[in-house]
C-alpha cells in the first residue's frame, strides 16, 4: 500500500512523473556514440529518443581538438572496393547502410579538420532522421524502482527545464567531458587546454612548461614550437609513442615534432616527476618557479612566493631551475558523473581508469542494469588496448551492445548465419581478410563460430565481446553445445609497449611454422570444446584475451594483411580446423566423389553435402590436367589406355 | 625407429672421427725461409704463408690455416709457416706487415701467389688450393659457349661433371674439388661462377650450388646432346661422390637371381633397386622399357632387369615390377604397375617418405604442412596464370549490379576471387558463356564478393559459388544443380520457357508430350511432363503449379486444364487430376493419378519417375540413384553394354526380380573413373565386362559375379539368391573409412 521510501522521496522530487509517458531507450549526448546508437535503434523500430544538450549533433567537436586538426586518420584511397575492408582504414565514418555517409565524402585531408567532422554528425543525424531532441540539459539522473519495468526501474531524467523522461534503458554516450584537474600549491596559476590560447603570436619568446604527455599536450606544443624561447613538458610517466604501444590513443607520431627538437639538442626538454609533489610560485614579474610541495607547505601559508626555498636552493643544477612565462596543464578528461545520482551507482572505475565509469564488457554500468555506457565513456573495457574510446572502436561496441538489447527485451536473437561445414575455412578467411569490427577493435571484439551437432554444419556470429563469452548463450540467443571456434586479431604477445623497439630486425615471420610468434596484427583462432565458464574467463592467463583454448591456431602475420594465400595461410587454417572438428575440410571434384561414393562408406563433407545433392563440382580440361601433374588425380583415362595396349599380347605383363 | 637408429649412428661415427682429427692434427710447423726450402721435395706440393716474425701469433687467416693442415695433407699436400727472420730475407717476405701472403709450390717452382683475404677459412683454402693445382681436371668456364664447346669436345670420349657454385672459396666449391681430386682423371670436370650460365641449360632455383652429370661418353652422333642429370642432394664432398659413383655405374644390369640377394653398386650406396620382371617372349620390349626407366630413375635408384624364365625363385605371376629398399633387412615388394610414371612414382614416393620420416623426428607439426592436398586448390593454384576469357561475361560492380539485373534477364555468378571452388567453377561458367556466345537472351555475369562484399550480403549471398537467375517480374531463382560446363547450360535453356507451361488446346497438349513443342530442349530434360486438371480443381492445380516452379530449369512441366481435359484422360486412362509423363527417348507416355498430392511430394514423384529403369551410370547422375538407398547392381563395361547382357538385366527387371536393387551400368570409355574403382575392389583391373552387387549402404560390402559364368538371367538369378542368402563372401574387404589427413597445434 505505502511502497518504499525510496519511491515515495522519487515522487515527492519529480512531481510530474506520473504523467510521464516511459520510452523504452534514451540515449544521452548526439555525439558520435549516441547518433550511432540511434542509428540502430532506428533501423530497428525501437522507441528511443536522443537527449542533447547542444543546438546540433557533436557539439564537442565545436571547439575541441583546439588546434581543429583531428588526429583520426581519413584514408581515402586503398585500392580495394570492398566497403568492409575500407573500414579498416577509415577511422571517422559512423556505421549505416548509405554509402554517402562516409566521411570521405567530407574532407580530403588525411588528418581532417574538426568542423569537418561536425558537418558530417550533422548530415549523419540529418540524413538518416535520427530522433535527437537538441538544447535538452539533463541535470539529473534518478531511478525509479518498477518491478514490471524491463530492468527493475525506470530511469528519470531531468532537464534544465523541469522536464522529466521516464527511459526503461538509459545509453550514455555523454563522453568525456570534464577536464582533469590536479591540486596542488600555485595550480590556479595554471592555464587549461580548453582555454589556453591557440593563437602563436601570444606565445612570442616565452618559456613555456606544459603539464601532461598525451596528444592534447603535444598538439599544443607543436602549435607553439616555432615562436617559443622552449617548451618543457612535464608528466608523471614517460613517453608513450603509439606506434610502439600500438595504441591509437598514445602519442601520435604527427604531433611528435617536440620529440624531434628534443633529441635533437634543441632547447625544448621532456621531465619526468609526480605532479602531486610540485608547487608552482609566482614571482613579482609574474614568472612562474616549479618547486615542491614539500618546501611550500614549510615555509607556510603567509610567506611571500620569494621566500619559499626553490630545488635550485639545494642543488644547483635543477633541470627545471629557470623561469616560466606560461605553464599549461593538459592533463586529459574525466567522465562526468555529477548528473547521476548516487542510486544508479555509477561509481568511477579502478585506479588504472579512474576517469571511466565502472562497467562490465558488455558495456552495461556494473552498479545499475539497464545503463549502458557507450563510446568514450565506455573506454574503460580496452583503456590502452583497443580503440573502444574511438569512433573507429566504438561503433562496433555500440553495435554490439544493440545486438545485446535486441536479444534481451525484444526476443532477436544475434544475427547468424547457417552454412555447411564445408563453407567453414571460406567464412574464416572471407572474415579474416576484410572484416572491420575485428580489424579494428582487435582483441576485444571476436566473431564466435558454434559449431553443429556432429561438425555437420555451423552458425557464424560477428563481432561478439570476447570478455562475455561465458554468458554466449543468453546473451545472443544462440545454443553452443558441440563447440566453438573464436576468432579474432592480434598482435605478438611481446611486441607492443612504450619501451619497445618495434623496428627491430626479424620483427616479422614469413614461415608457417612460425606463424605463433606473429608480431604484427594477425588472426588468432581459438577453438574450444566447451564453452568456457566465468570461472575460466576472468581467471585466465596473463596478458591473454581469452582462457586457455583446446587449441589454438595463428594464421601467419602478412604484410599485405591478405590472408589469402593457398599454401602460406589457407593451408594451414584448414588443417587446424580439420584437426579440431575430426573431419576432412578438402574440397574435391565431382570425379573423385564419385569414386568415393562407390568406394568408401563415409565421404568427406564436401562430397556429402555438394555432390551427394547432385551440386557436386566438375573439373575443366585443363583443371584435370594439373590434378594429375600434381599427383593428387589419377589419369583413369591414361591407365585405361595402357590396359588396352596390354589387352593385345595376352599374357604379357611387361610394363609400358 | 630404424631411420632415428641410423642418423644416431652417424651422429656416433662422426663424433669419434673428430676426435681422432683432434689428436692426430699436426700442428703448422714453423719454419724459417731457410728451412722451409730446404724441406721441398721435387713433385709435391706444399702450401706456405710467410710471415713477419713479429707480427701477432693468432689470425683469422691462421686460424684456418690451422684448420686446413689436416685436410691438405690429405691430398699431400704441406702446409708451413714461415717466419721471414731479419738474418734471412727471401723474396717472398714482403716489405709491408700487411702485405704478407700465401704461396703455393709444387716442388720448387712457384705455382700461385695468394693474397690472404683470399683465404678466409678452411674452405677457401683447401678450395683455391686444390683449384690451382687442378687446372687441368677443372675447366673454369664463364659463356654457354665455353659449355657447348667442352661438351663438343668431350662427346664419346668422356662424360662431364658440370657445376655451378656462387663463389670460388665456398664449401660448395671445396666438395666439388675434393671430388675432382678424385674423379679428375675419369671425368671433365667444368666449373662456373656465371649465373647466366645456370640458367642458359634451364635450372630455376640458382639461388643454390648445382651439379649436373653430362653423360657424353655415350655419345657419338655430335649432333645430339649429352643427357644432363642434375644431383638433387646439395653439394657436399659425400654427395657427389655417391652421385658420380651412381652415374658411373651401368645404366641397366640383367640378372636372373632371387632379387632379395642381389646387390649392386647402387644397393651398397644406399639406394632402392628397381626389377623389371621379364620373360623370353618379351625381352626385348622389357629391355626398352628398363632403360627408359633407368634413364628416369638414374641417380635415385638402380634398375635391373629381372629374367623370369631362368629363375629358380618364386615371384608371383602377376607382379611385374619388384622394388627392393635401401634399408637392409626390408622384404622386397612384388608390384603390379602398369606404366613407366607409376614405377618412377612408386620410387619417389617411396624414397620421399623416408626422407620425410627423418624431418618429422624434431618437427611436431608433421612432415606435409606445406603440402597441398586438397586437389581443388591444388590445381586452380597451378592454373592461376592461364588468362580465361573473362571478357564473355559481363563484370558487375556495385554501381552496375542493379541497372544491369533489371535492364535483362542475367545470370550472375556469386564468387570470391580468393577461393578455389570458386575459381574452379569460374572456369566452367565462362564455357559456358563461351558455348552460348551470341545465341542466349540471357546475359551472363559475374560480381567477385571478394571486391563488392556489400552487394553479395545484399542479395543474400554469404557462401560461395553461388548462381542466381534474375529475371523481370520474378523473384530471383538461386541455381541448385552441378557446378559444371552441361548442368548449368542446361539450366539456363529449359529456363527459356515458363514453369510450368500453359497448354491451351487439346492439340497442343498432343504436341508437347510427343516431343514436337519443345524439340530444341529435348536433349536437356528427359521428360516431358503434364499435370492435366478439370477447370474446377484449384487446389490439386495450384500445388502443381508450385511443383512445376520448383522444378523449373531441371525438368518440363506443362499444365492442361482446359474444359475438354476429358479427352486426354481418358485417352491415357487415367482419373483427374493426373500427370503424364512422356519418356522421349523411349517414346513412352506414362500417366500418374494425383490424389490429394502437395507440391512437395509432386516433385519428389516427378523426380523419382524421371529416373531410368537400367540407366548408364555416370558422374553426373549417380546421386539421383544413390537416393534410392538400394545396392547397386553394377555392370563395367569397357565400351557400349553387350545388348544381350542389357537385355537379361531388362527381362530380370521386368519380372520384378531387381526390386531391391538398382541395375545400372558404367561405360568405362565415358566415365574412366570407373577404372579407379574397380582397382579399389579389386587391387588389379579384372577382365571385362564385370557385374556387381555394391552395397554402400549396409556394411560397403561389394559382390562380383563369377567371371567364369555367362550373364544370362538364369545364372544371374540363382547368383542374386545365393547373395541374399548370404552364402557368398564379399571379395572386397569392409571399405576404406573415412582417412585422417591433418595436423595443426594442440595447446598443451
Amino acid at each position: 500500500m505505502w511502497g518504499s521510501p525510496g519511491l515515495l522521496l522519487t515522487l515527492a522530487l519529480h512531481p510530474a512523473l506520473a504523467v510521464a509517458p516511459a520510452r523504452d531507450y534514451c540515449v544521452l549526448g548526439a555525439g558520435p556514440a549516441g547518433l550511432q546508437m540511434a542509428y540502430f535503434l532506428q533501423r530497428a523500430g525501437r522507441d528511443y529518443t536522443v537527449l542533447e544538450r547542444a543546438p546540433g549533433p557533436g557539439s564537442f567537436f565545436a571547439r575541441y581538438p583546439r588546434h581543429r586538426k583531428l588526429i583520426s586518420i581519413n584514408k581515402r584511397y586503398t585500392g580495394r572496393s570492398n566497403a568492409e575492408f575500407n573500414l579498416r582504414h577509415d577511422w571517422n565514418s559512423l556505421l549505416s547502410h548509405d554509402p554517402r555517409l562516409l566521411f570521405k565524402h567530407y574532407s580530403a585531408a588525411y588528418f581532417p579538420d574538426a568542423g569537418d567532422m561536425q558537418r558530417y554528425l550533422g548530415d549523419f543525424a540529418g540524413r538518416l532522421g535520427l530522433r535527437v531532441q537538441y538544447n535538452t540539459t539533463v541535470l539529473h539522473v534518478a531511478l525509479d524502482k518498477d518491478r514490471r519495468a524491463w530492468n527493475g526501474h525506470y530511469f528519470v531524467l531531468t532537464d534544465h527545464k523541469g522536464r522529466v523522461y521516464r527511459c526503461r534503458v538509459l545509453l550514455v554516450a555523454t563522453g568525456l567531458s570534464v577536464p582533469n584537474r590536479v591540486d596542488f600549491p600555485g595550480s590556479e596559476h595554471l592555464e587549461g587546454y580548453e582555454s589556453v590560447s591557440v593563437d602563436p603570436e601570444d606565445f612570442v619568446g616565452q618559456n613555456v612548461l606544459i603539464l601532461g604527455r598525451g596528444n592534447a599536450a603535444f598538439e599544443t606544443a607543436e602549435n607553439i614550437l616555432g615562436v617559443t624561447n622552449f617548451i618543457h613538458m612535464l608528466s608523471r610517466s614517460r613517453v608513450r609513442l603509439s606506434w610502439a604501444t600500438h595504441y591509437v590513443g598514445d602519442l601520435r607520431a604527427i604531433n611528435n615534432g617536440l620529440l624531434d627538437t628534443y633529441q635533437l639538442k634543441s632547447l625544448d626538454g621532456l621531465l619526468e616527476s609526480d605532479l602531486t609533489d610540485l608547487a608552482i610560485l609566482k614571482d613579482r614579474e609574474g614568472k612562474f618557479h616549479v618547486t615542491l610541495k614539500f618546501f611550500v607547505e614549510e615555509a607556510g601559508t603567509n610567506q611571500s612566493a620569494d621566500a619559499v626555498t626553490l630545488p635550485q636552493d639545494d642543488s644547483d643544477n635543477f633541470a627545471m631551475r629557470v623561469a616560466y612565462d606560461r605553464v599549461i596543464r593538459c592533463l586529459g578528461w574525466n567522465f562526468d558523473f555529477s548528473i547521476f545520482n548516487e542510486s544508479l551507482r555509477l561509481s568511477s572505475g579502478s585506479e588504472f581508469s579512474r576517469k571511466y565509469p565502472l562497467i562490465r564488457a558488455s558495456y552495461e554500468a556494473k552498479g545499475s542494469r539497464g545503463l549502458f555506457v557507450l563510446g568514450t565513456a565506455s573506454h574503460s573495457v580496452d583503456y590502452r588496448k583497443s580503440a573502444g574510446g574511438f569512433i573507429h572502436g566504438f561503433r562496433y561496441t555500440v553495435r554490439a551492445v544493440h545486438r545485446l538489447l535486441e536479444q534481451r527485451h525484444h526476443g532477436v536473437a544475434w544475427p547468424a548465419t547457417q552454412h555447411p561445414i564445408t563453407q567453414l575455412t571460406s567464412s574464416v578467411l572471407r572474415r579474416v581478410n576484410e572484416a572491420s569490427g575485428l580489424y579494428q577493435m582487435f582483441g576485444v571484439l571476436a566473431d564466435v563460430i558454434l559449431v553443429q551437432e556432429n561438425a555437420t554444419a555451423f552458425e557464424y556470429l560477428e563481432e561478439f565481446p570476447t570478455q562475455m563469452l561465458a554468458q554466449l548463450e543468453s546473451l545472443t540467443g544462440r545454443r553452443a553445445r558441440h563447440g566453438l571456434f573464436v576468432v579474432h586479431m592480434e598482435y605478438g604477445r611481446n611486441f607492443s609497449g612504450p619501451e619497445k623497439d618495434v623496428f627491430f630486425y626479424d620483427r616479422s615471420v614469413g614461415h608457417t611454422e612460425d606463424a605463433w610468434q606473429s608480431n604484427f596484427l594477425h588472426p588468432v583462432i581459438y577453438y574450444y570444446r566447451h564453452l568456457p565458464t566465468e570461472q575460466e574467463v576472468r581467471f585466465r592467463p596473463a596478458q591473454w584475451p581469452l582462457p586457455r583454448p583446446t587449441a589454438i591456431h595463428h594464421i601467419v602475420e602478412d604484410f599485405l594483411t591478405d590472408w589469402t594465400a593457398p599454401v602460406g595461410h589457407v593451408l594451414p587454417l584448414r588443417r587446424f580446423l580439420e584437426n579440431c572438428l575430426g573431419t576432412d575440410l578438402r574440397s574435391f571434384y565431382a570425379e573423385s566423389c564419385f569414386l568415393f561414393a562407390l568406394t568408401r562408406q563415409k565421404l568427406p563433407p564436401f562430397c556429402r553435402q555438394g555432390y551427394l545433392r547432385k551440386q557436386g563440382l566438375a573439373s575443366t580440361e585443363s583443371l584435370r590436367r594439373h590434378g594429375v601433374e600434381s599427383g593428387l588425380m589419377q589419369d583413369h583415362a591414361a591407365a585405361g589406355q595402357h590396359l588396352r595396349d596390354r589387352g593385345q599380347q595376352p599374357g604379357d605383363r611387361r610394363p609400358v | 625407429m630404424c631411420s632415428s637408429f641410423r642418423v644416431f649412428r652417424v651422429g656416433i661415427s662422426f663424433v669419434t672421427m673428430c676426435i681422432f682429427y683432434k689428436s692426430a692434427a699436426n700442428s703448422l710447423p714453423e719454419l724459417s725461409p731457410h728451412e722451409y726450402f730446404s724441406t721441398l721435395q721435387p713433385g709435391k706440393a706444399s702450401l706456405a704463408y710467410f710471415c713477419q716474425a713479429d707480427s701477432p701469433s693468432t689470425s683469422v687467416f691462421l686460424e684456418g690455416l690451422h684448420e686446413a693442415v689436416r685436410p691438405l695433407q690429405d691430398y699431400g699436400i704441406s702446409v708451413a709457416k714461415v717466419n721471414c727472420i731479419k738474418e734471412e730475407t727471401s723474396r717472398y717476405c714482403g716489405k709491408d706487415k700487411d702485405l704478407m701472403k700465401a704461396y703455393l709450390f709444387r716442388g720448387n717452382i712457384l705455382l700461385r701467389e695468394f693474397p690472404t683475404d683470399t683465404l678466409f677459412d678452411e674452405n677457401a683454402i683447401v678450395a683455391h688450393v686444390l683449384f690451382a693445382l687442378l687446372f687441368n681436371e677443372v675447366k673454369y668456364i664463364t659463356t654457354p659457349e665455353d659449355l657447348q664447346s667442352a661438351e663438343n669436345a668431350l662427346k664419346g670420349k668422356a662424360n662431364i661433371v658440370f657445376s655451378y657454385v656462387r663463389a670460388i672459396g665456398t664449401p660448395e666449391h671445396r666438395a666439388v674439388m675434393e671430388a675432382a681430386f678424385v674423379y679428375g682423371t675419369t671425368c671433365q670436370f667444368v666449373l662456373t661462377t656465371e649465373i647466366a650460365l645456370l640458367e642458359s641449360i634451364g635450372s630455376e632455383e640458382i639461388e643454390y650450388a648445382h651439379l649436373y652429370f653430362f653423360h657424353c661418353k655415350p655419345v657419338l652422333d655430335l649432333t645430339q646432346e649429352c643427357r644432363r642429370i642434375l644431383m638433387e642432394q646439395p653439394l657436399t664432398t659425400l654427395n657427389i661422390d655417391l652421385f658420380i659413383k651412381t652415374m658411373n655405374a651401368p645404366l641397366l644390369t640383367e640378372v636372373a637371381e632371387d632379387p632379395q640377394h642381389v646387390s649392386t653398386v647402387h644397393f651398397q650406396l644406399g639406394l632402392p633397386l628397381v626389377f623389371i620382371v621379364s620373360q623370353q617372349a618379351t625381352y626385348e620390349a622389357d629391355k626398352r622399357t628398363a632403360e627408359w626407366v633407368a634413364w628416369r630413375l638414374l641417380g635415385k635408384a638402380g634398375v635391373l632387369l629381372l629374367l623370369r624364365d631362368s629363375l629358380e625363385a618364386n615371384i608371383p605371376q602377376h607382379a611385374n615390377v619388384v622394388f627392393k629398399r635401401a634399408e637392409k633387412g626390408v622384404p622386397v615388394e612384388f608390384l603390379v604397375l602398369h606404366d613407366v610414371d607409376s614405377i618412377i612414382s612408386h620410387v619417389e614416393n617411396n624414397v620421399h617418405i623416408e626422407e620425410k620420416q627423418e624431418d618429422g623426428e624434431d618437427d611436431v607439426e608433421g612432415p606435409d604442412i606445406d603440402i597441398q592436398d586438397d586437389e581443388v586448390a591444388e590445381t586452380v593454384y597451378r592454373d592461376r596464370k592461364r588468362q580465361l576469357p573473362l571478357e564473355l561475361t559481363v563484370e558487375l560492380t556495385e554501381e552496375t549490379f542493379n541497372a544491369t539485373v533489371m535492364a535483362s534477364d542475367s545470370l550472375v555468378l556469386f564468387y570470391a576471387g580468393w577461393q578455389a571452388v570458386s575459381m574452379a567453377f569460374l572456369q566452367s561458367y565462362i564455357d559456358v558463356a563461351a558455348k552460348l556466345k551470341g545465341t542466349s537472351t540471357m546475359l551472363l555475369t559475374r560480381i567477385n564478393c571478394a571486391d563488392w562484399t556489400d552487394v553479395c550480403t545484399k542479395q543474400n549471398v554469404t557462401e560461395f559459388p553461388v548462381v542466381k537467375m534474375y529475371k523481370e517480374g520474378e523473384n530471383p531463382v538461386s541455381y541448385a544443380g552441378m557446378l559444371g560446363t552441361e548442368d548449368l547450360l542446361k539450366f539456363i535453356q529449359l529456363n527459356r520457357i515458363s514453369y510450368p507451361v500453359n497448354i491451351t488446346s487439346i492439340q497442343e497438349a498432343e504436341q508437347y508430350l510427343h516431343g514436337e513443342l519443345y524439340k530444341d530442349l529435348l536433349s536437356y530434360s528427359s521428360v516431358s511432363v503434364l499435370g492435366l486438371f478439370s477447370p474446377t480443381m484449384i487446389t490439386a492445380k495450384e500445388d502443381f503449379t508450385e511443383a512445376g516452379r520448383a522444378l523449373k530449369g531441371y525438368v518440363i512441366t506443362g499444365v492442361y486444364s482446359g474444359e475438354d481435359v476429358l479427352i486426354l484422360s481418358n485417352k491415357y486412362a487415367v482419373t483427374l487430376p493426373a500427370l503424364l509423363l512422356a519418356r522421349h527417348k523411349e517414346g513412352r507416355i506414362e500417366s500418374i493419378p494425383l490424389a490429394n498430392t502437395h507440391a512437395h511430394d509432386i516433385v519428389q514423384l516427378i523426380t523419382d519417375a524421371s529416373l531410368e529403369t537400367f540407366p548408364e551410370i555416370t558422374v553426373e547422375n549417380l546421386p539421383s540413384y544413390l537416393r534410392l538407398q538400394k545396392p547397386l547392381l553394377m555392370l563395367f563395361s569397357d565400351g557400349s553394354i553387350n545388348p544381350q547382357h542389357e537385355k537379361a538385366v531388362l527381362t530380370m527387371v521386368e519380372q520384378k526380380h531387381l526390386d531391391s536393387l538398382t541395375p545400372c551400368w558404367l561405360n568405362l570409355k565415358n566415365t574412366p573413373v570407373g577404372r579407379g574403382i574397380l582397382k579399389a575392389y579389386f587391387d588389379t583391373l579384372p577382365p571385362l565386362p564385370l557385374l556387381v552387387v555394391v552395397n554402400l549402404h549396409s556394411g560397403g560390402r561389394v559382390f562380383a559375379f563369377p567371371s567364369d559364368q555367362a550373364i544370362t538371367e538364369q545364372n544371374l538369378f540363382s547368383w542374386l539368391k545365393k547373395l541374399r542368402s548370404r552364402i557368398r563372401n564379399p571379395i572386397s574387404k569392409c571399405l576404406l573409412a573415412l582417412m585422417q589427413h591433418s595436423s595443426g597445434v594442440f595447446v598443451p
